[in-house]
């Protein structure tokens, strides 16, 4: 029996283009031409404009065009508001170019169209812009103050919709408490910082009736849907494909940035290809953030540490527009609970405005932060009640046999009733424990208290709704002329491995060999219908439809075997591309002479005379649907489409442990260990997985100990480079020692879950515990990630920890 | 992020190239590595209109030993790093090498660009002030050596002029009694100092002598810790010698803050690292002071 | 001379992966965009221009650089190699590249161009007998930054390299 290639740990199929240099990323794309584009941003994060002189610039020799919001006619109005909600009451989204006020450091004032990108740069700095500046709103809580200033001058408050849910009866939960605990937990603002960063080259036919758009984004449909909104013609005139894309992690799986409108609007006015590749300091302004949102929590809990209620009151800083809605409230509302039973709970948060750039998923999206609330309140209780912090979760996790687990009155972002699908928490907690070995842990941790440089060990649990809807679908072809078989799909890749994975999934189910399969990914021209990549939904609904259409192939493919071999379809088995009948191997036919059966066409194109006689009309006889021709029921292609939709969302979770070192007097920290228990259902492949969950990790280290994008009181980002704004390197990140668990997902055919996000979600909470512990003696608590080195020193010497013990 | 526009010269002979700067006045730069000035150039920050490439200069990338080591000012940190010959004679100086940037950066950048750029967190000036370096500059009107400790004059300021560029820089030889220590915090690995210090020590008879402590990233410039210095002139490294260092330290400083790091951060790691390079010097005189 | 838009360029003569280019150029033209956009070499990877990514990193006279941080001017005279040189299309991969094929050592595949020139200029350093330590692998990569990985497989291509690329070395003493 041949081995399976489904769930094996295998090397990538596609990697020798991209390691001989030879990828396509979207400023490789060969376009003749093309003129290339530099934006003028606003300096100011709020202000009037009150003149923009263009004519300079325009005048600079090399310049093709400089817009302003006065130029672009019927497209000088308000960009999508992607996800409307009732109790999202006061929408706000921005116009391509500002053409009044600005509303955040960055904001597109300008766009400049050039032979290069050098001369645009030089035009850019003979723009006369001035603005009459306005009050700046930064800070989330003042921004709430009566008489707080303004981000939108038109709107009375800044806050753009409150949202509330409720599970059990709280209140009464929270009267009959033993104890209840009130603190804060703050993550802070970061960004996903792609390696390449956003662009696109757009060009139109030469009527200017359709538009090609090379794109680095997550999704190519959606943006083909809102772009024939604003341009007013239909789909099929827009194809949009997302060629090799250098990471995306969220911040490109946004769409209709004002950039996605202007560049093909240039493009068409210009009848010549428009470029603009984003540069990284721009990034740190053009593209989205995520992350600050404050939680004012209350923890119900009986005198042996089991919660009874949860009560979280969370503001959501959403920048300066709401494009997204409140979708990254509602995600994070609808994790609350985290793995534990946790029977009453209200939740609520509160959409806030600020002067800065918008706030869109980042890897996480949300989730983060409910896991960080959840496992620190955990942490609080162990504290409050002098509980061990693996006991605590123990006396609170749903069971291993409690799935599915609901929570009714919560829901996802999606509008589904959290339902928990699988999981075995207890398992995967035990396995952490027996991984780390505790007693050792803390017999280092006790001789770490002789130096200034003392461990902990902490640990944290998250879940994780995986797969957000609607659909994704497939096409599977067996190609008839080379017998490769090609799996096209709308979805996209930044990196996550999908052409391996789906290859891997194809090749099982259609019995194909592995290297005859290739994947084509996020394309709308090759594949009509798609959502796009992000909140870790590419195994759940792309590979379950590859699966879906590849059961589809295989079906059909044993049908028309059967008529070519005049034996039942039972009788048959396909293995390694080749159809045969059980127990006779020698009568057999190939995938590819079915798929060459499959298209009735009267011509020889080879000079396989045997296959092609067996093939052909040569045998006499009544009709059709004798012998190996195509049965007059079949429509032709050796082929089909399929598409998966969940019912719901998959939970995927996992605990995460670090043992870390902490130097008193520096405030520097190390990794010592980093160690993993992760369910994300069935592993199509584990070597993939690993590299998903260790990504995400190191996201995650980024996101505790070095990333912070850091706004001062006027709106300006103190950190806007990568001098400035750390992502660790390897010497930063840890080394990580990963188990896997599979609790398979009853939601889908292939029982996975999504694995691409789960790496980033504990991290804070884990590194924030591991510095409560290495501190533990002296009593401190970290309720607010990130922690830079004068914060963890300034604990440490809040602590009393920081002594004068000497450096040994 | 592309440069402005800029007249390029690359001459061939330092004489040139200084004279070069002088027909060009303030407006000329020096382009060594290139691994300060091209990302200042990049972002717009830093616009000469005048570049002058030391590439094509003869003469300023080698050494040359004689107890101790003359470095010629464009000897890439990565060469500094990795030569016996230096590090048998400048062992702090190999050691610092490790903290700047990372190995692509160190194959490029040069000692002396990163002398005359002079940030005050950057390795390479706190090594020359605390062991005494002396740098050599060739202007239009001849050549003159500056002792490390008058050549930095604040962040990004130095005592050459318009028309002058470096040419090498000398380190003096090391007593065979001292040893030495460096020790940095920075936010990550290769990335700028929070605060480095340099130490060098000597120990006679139990007793330590000769002491020289410098600090980089406290203050506008590489500083030498006088009051420490003379702290230590005859005592033996205990405790208390150790808290004494780390507070004197502390009090000598008057940095100013910013958004990596506030004043009271800097000073009292700085009194830290003090105290841990001295450890590490005197450890490694081999003497128990 | 001087070109329309003001800026003053020059003749450029270099050495690019064995073949010998002539070009004029702008003096400010960055090296990484003449290697892409004028040689068509894309394979070099822009990711920040400020030198801290790595994701352009290629090899000029032996040793790794990043090529946003020098003037193409910079390179006359000078033996470029890029990722497009390190094999040729139709022979085997090198060791680096096969090997980060091998520990699933890149994902989105942005900034590996940038890594695999870093860690050849480390590998073909001939003064080592042993093996090199995950610390030292570190270290050694730690000018290129990757977002997708988290290092850890990019550590374990290296290290399969380096035994490859050094047979009969001793293990490193953190390891043996």
């Amino acid at each position: 029996m041949k081995e399976r290639v489904f769930g094996k740990r295998m090397p990538r199929t596609s990697d020798e283009r991209l390691l001989r240099g030879r990828g396509m990323y979207v400023d490789d794309v060969p376009v003749r031409g093309a003129l290339e584009v530099v934006f003028v941003r606003s300096p100011h994060a709020h202000a009037r404009i009150t003149e923009i002189d263009l004519e300079e610039a325009r005048a600079t020799p090399g310049v093709h065009a400089v817009y302003g919001a006065g130029d672009l006619g019927a497209f000088d109005r308000p960009l999508p508001l992607l996800f409307p909600h009732p109790d999202l009451v006061e929408p706000r989204t921005q116009n391509p170019i500002a053409s009044d006020e600005v509303h955040y450091a960055g904001q597109i004032v300008a766009m400049i169209v050039a032979e290069d990108r050098y001369v645009a740069e030089d035009a850019r700095e003979r723009v006369r812009l001035e603005l009459d500046p306005l009050p700046v709103v930064v800070d989330v809580d003042a921004a709430l103050e009566d008489g707080a200033d303004q981000v939108h001058s038109d709107m009375e408050g800044n806050v753009s919709g409150h949202i509330v849910q409720q599970v059990g009866d709280p209140d009464a939960a929270f009267r009959d408490a033993h104890l209840v605990l009130r603190h804060r937990y703050i993550l802070e603002r970061s960004a996903a910082m792609p390696m390449e960063t956003r662009g696109m080259v757009a060009e139109w036919d030469p009527r200017g009736e359709e538009l090609m758009l090379w794109n680095a984004t997550q999704v190519v449909h959606p943006l083909r849907s809102g772009l024939a909104q604003f341009f007013d013609i239909p789909e099929s005139r827009i194809r949009i494909t997302a060629p090799d894309t250098g990471g995306g992690f969220g911040v490109k799986g946004f769409f209709m940035y004002p950039e996605e409108v202007l560049v093909p609007w240039a493009a068409r006015e210009l009848r010549r290809p428009v470029k603009w590749i984003e540069d990284r300091v721009e990034h740190f302004t053009a593209s989205h953030h995520e992350r600050t949102q404050i939680h004012d929590v209350e923890i119900a809990v009986t005198e042996d540490g089991v919660v009874t209620a949860l009560r979280d009151e969370f503001l959501v800083d959403t920048g300066a527009f709401v494009p997204y809605g409140l979708e990254l409230g509602r995600i994070t509302a609808g994790q609350i609970g985290g793995a534990y039973r946790i029977p009453n709970i209200h939740v609520g948060f509160r959409g806030v405005y600020t002067n800065t750039v918008v706030c869109t998923p980042y890897r996480g999206a949300g989730r983060p932060h409910m896991c960080f609330v959840t496992e620190r309140a955990l942490d609080d209780v162990a504290r409050a009640l002098g509980i061990d912090q693996f006991e605590v979760r123990r006396r609170n996790f749903v069971g291993d046999d409690e799935f599915p687990y609901r929570r009714d009155g919560l829901v996802t972002a999606d509008g589904f009733t959290v339902i928990m699908d699988s999981g075995a928490y207890f398992t995967q907690m035990s396995m952490l424990e027996e991984a780390l070995d505790m007693p050792a842990l803390r017999e280092a941790q006790a001789a770490s208290r002789e130096t200034t440089k003392l461990l902990g060990v902490g640990l944290a649990c998250y879940v994780e709704s995986t797969g957000g809807g609607p659909y994704e679908g497939a096409h599977v072809i067996v190609e008839p002329d080379t017998g490769t078989v090609r799996v096209t799909t709308g979805f996209t890749d930044q990196g996550q491995s999908h052409s391996t994975t789906l290859a891997q999934v194809a090749a099982e189910r259609l019995g194909a060999d592995l290297a005859s399969v290739q994947v084509e990914l996020g394309d709308t021209a090759k594949f009509r219908w798609g959502i796009g990549t992000y909140a870790s939904r590419g195994a759940v609904h792309g590979a379950s439809a590859v699966d879906r259409a590849a059961g589809t192939v295989r079906d059909k493919a044993l049908r028309l075997a059967a008529n070519m071999l005049e034996v039942s379809p039972a009788d048959l088995e396909v293995e390694d591309g080749r159809i045969s009948v059980k127990g006779s191997p020698g009568t057999s036919v190939t995938l590819g002479q079915v798929a060459k059966a499959a298209k009735p066409d009267r011509y020889g194109f080879d000079n396989d005379l045997a296959a092609l006689a067996a093939l052909g009309p040569a045998v006499p006889r009544e009709s059709s649907d004798e012998g190996p021709l195509l049965h007059s029921d079949e429509e032709p292609g050796l082929e089909a489409t399929g598409f998966f939709s969940p019912q719901n969302s998959t939970w995927a979770s996992g605990v995460h442990a670090a043992v870390i070192e902490l130097d008193t007097e520096t405030g520097a920290v190390r990794f010592v260990r980093y160690v993993v228990v992760h369910d994300c259902g069935i592993v199509i492949n584990p070597l993939v997985v690993d590299g998903q969950v260790i990504g995400g990790i190191a996201q995650g280290v980024g996101g505790s100990f070095y990333e912070r994008l850091a706004y001062d009181a006027q709106g300006q980002i103190q950190n806007a480079s990568l001098m400035d704004f750390l992502i660790p390197y390897a010497t930063e990140v840890p080394e990580v020692e990963l188990h896997h668990l599979e609790t398979p997902s009853p939601l889908n055919p292939l029982g996975v879950k999504g694995a691409g996000e789960g790496g980033a979600i504990p991290v804070p909470a884990v590194a924030a515990a591991a510095i409560d512990d290495a501190l533990s003696a002296f009593g401190v608590a970290v309720r607010r990630m990130p922690l830079d080195p004068e914060e963890l020193m300034d604990l440490a010497a809040a602590s009393g920890a920081h002594s004068d013990k000497g450096d040994r | 992020m592309k440069p402005a526009p800029f007249e390029y010269h690359a001459p061939e002979t330092a004489v040139e190239a200084a004279s070069l700067l002088q027909e060009a006045g303030g407006d000329g730069k020096v382009l060594a590595g290139g691994q300060s000035l091209l990302p200042l150039m990049n972002l717009r920050l830093a616009r000469p209109s005048v570049l002058v490439d030391l590439g094509r200069v003869q003469g300023l990338d080698g050494t040359l030993a004689n107890g101790g080591i003359r470095i010629g000012s464009m000897v890439r940190h990565g060469h500094v790093q990795r030569s016996h010959e230096i590090q048998s004679r400048v062992p702090m100086l190999t050691e610092a090498m490790r903290h700047v940037g990372h190995p692509a950066i160190r194959n490029r950048g040069t000692l002396g660009g990163s002398l005359a750029h002079a940030d005050p967190a950057a390795e390479a000036p706190l090594v020359a002030v605390a062991l005494g370096a002396e740098l050599v500059a060739l202007g239009a009107g001849g050549t003159r050596t500056i002792p490390a400790d008058e050549f930095f004059q604040g962040p990004f300021m130095t005592a050459l002029a318009d028309d002058e560029l470096l040419t090498e820089i000398l380190f003096p030889e090391a007593p065979a009694s001292a040893g030495w220590g460096f020790r940095e915090v920075a936010r990550a690995h290769g990335d700028f100092a929070l605060v480095a210090v340099a130490a060098v020590v000597s120990v006679e008879d139990g007793r330590l002598r000769d002491a020289r402590i410098a600090v980089a990233g406290a203050a506008d410039r590489p500083t030498r810790i006088a009051a420490a210095e003379q702290a230590l002139e005859g005592a033996a490294w205990d405790a208390a010698a150790r808290s004494d260092v780390e507070q004197i330290v502390r009090d000598a400083l008057s940095p100013a803050g910013d958004s990596h790091a506030s004043a009271e951060y800097r000073k009292s790691v700085a009194g830290v690292l003090a105290a841990r390079a001295l450890d590490d010097a005197t450890k490694a005189t081999g003497s128990t002071a | 001379m001087t070109d329309l838009t003001g800026d003053e360029v020059t003749e450029l003569t270099l050495t690019v992966n064995g073949e010998r280019f002539t070009r004029e150029v702008p003096v400010r033209r960055l090296l990484s965009d003449f290697l892409r956009h004028d040689l068509g070499l894309t394979g070099t990877h822009v990711g920040c221009e400020h030198g801290v990514c790595g994701c352009c990193t290629v090899r000029v006279d032996g040793t790794a650089v990043r090529s946003c941080l020098m003037l193409a001017v910079q390179a006359e005279a000078a033996d470029v190699v890029t990722i497009e040189g390190l094999s040729k299309e139709g022979e085997p991969l090198h060791p680096v590249q096969q090997a980060f094929q091998d520990a699933h050592g890149l994902q989105c595949g942005f900034c590996t161009p940038g890594f695999v020139l870093a860690v050849c200029g480390v590998l073909e350093d001939d003064s080592r007998t042993e093996l090199l330590g995950d610390d030292e692998i570190r270290e050694a990569i730690s000018g290129n930054l990757c977002r997708c990985t988290g290092y850890q497989h990019i550590v374990e291509a290296v290290r399969i390299a380096d035994a490859k690329m050094r047979p009969g070395a001793a293990a490193p003493e953190s390891r043996a």
